[in-house]
């Protein structure tokens, strides 16, 4: 199933490795602040009702 | 029904909501397929070898870091001529975005560069260009920390922003303005020549539908985010208003 990648295949791994681990990093970090966020919203939007 | 009262927060908010998981779920689907096409069903080019599968991360990554720019110019004009608050926040949202393509188009670049030119880096116009434009995102996203003030900050920023987006018309154009340095001309351009082979061109395409993709849905769902932090210091300066006068 891997394809051939020759004499080559340490930086197309590493290309790929590099680039799909900034981007996870990036949509997690992004993910855990709204969800982070979106907590402490709900938690004083009840403060300031009761 | 206008476009400006996507500006009311709330409005912004009640509009993406449903508009995210599709846009996460299409925004994947093109990027996992389009790799997936790219790295296994591709062949090597005859010059470049395997490390053609690198353009399916480079192009679109770098295509992205200047349009996040652009995005970014756009919003700050409209916090500048009408001061709408979301338009501010969603160009805060767009830059950790907008740094990370940069970045990712850097890195690439570089694995992709020392097999093909011998070296990791060269003072080559498009690429100084580009490090440019990554060091005024960091400008950019530190000025935003530093400034306690939320509509000053937004003011310093936009000004920045378009000071900036002379660095981001210039990595796109460097390579047409001077013809020197390493790094080839555009692999994809509007005018009807066309640079890629087919093979590569439909899983190019697929991974740049998912890049902007992605891109939108982290700016909405960091947009959504900033204009709920807006709502959290509101409510606490409402409250210690309250209590002052208790």
């Amino acid at each position: 199933m891997m394809p051939d990648l020759g004499p080559y295949a340490g930086p197309v791994i590493w290309a790929y490795v590099a680039s799909i681990g900034l981007i996870l990093v990036l949509v997690l970090a992004s993910w855990r602040r709204a969800v982070r966020i979106r907590r402490a919203l709900e938690k004083a939007e009840g403060q300031s009702r009761g | 029904m206008s476009i400006w009262e996507y500006a009311n927060p709330k409005k912004f908010v009640e509009t993406t909501t449903p508009l995210l998981p599709w846009t996460f779920g299409l925004s994947g689907l093109c990027l996992v397929g389009g790799l997936i096409w790219g790295f296994f069903f591709t062949p090597d080019d005859y010059r470049q070898g395997a490390t053609v599968k690198i353009i399916y991360l480079h192009v679109p990554s770098a295509l992205m870091a200047i349009n996040a720019w652009l995005m970014m110019l756009v919003a700050s004009l409209i916090w500048l001529v009408r001061r709408h608050h979301v338009s501010a926040l969603a160009a805060r949202a767009a830059a950790p975005v907008g740094v990370t393509m940069t970045l990712v188009a850097l890195v690439t670049g570089a694995i992709w560069g020392q097999p093909m030119w011998g070296t990791w880096w060269a003072w080559d116009p498009r690429l100084t260009s580009f490090l440019i434009l990554f060091l005024f995102y960091l400008g950019y996203m530190a000025l935003w920390e530093a400034i306690a003030d939320p509509d000053t900050a937004a003011d310093l920023t936009s000004v920045l922003c378009i000071v900036g987006s002379v660095f981001a018309l210039l990595s796109r154009y460097a390579v047409n303005f001077w013809n020197q340095g390493l790094h080839q001309g555009a692999s994809l351009s509007l005018d009807a020549e066309k640079n890629v082979a087919d093979i590569f061109y439909y899983p190019l395409l697929a991974c740049i539908a998912g890049f902007v993709l992605l891109f939108i849905a982290l700016v909405l769902m960091r947009t959504r985010t900033e204009i709920r932090v807006r709502r959290i210091r509101a409510l606490e300066l409402r409250a210690r208003r309250a209590e002052a006068r208790t």
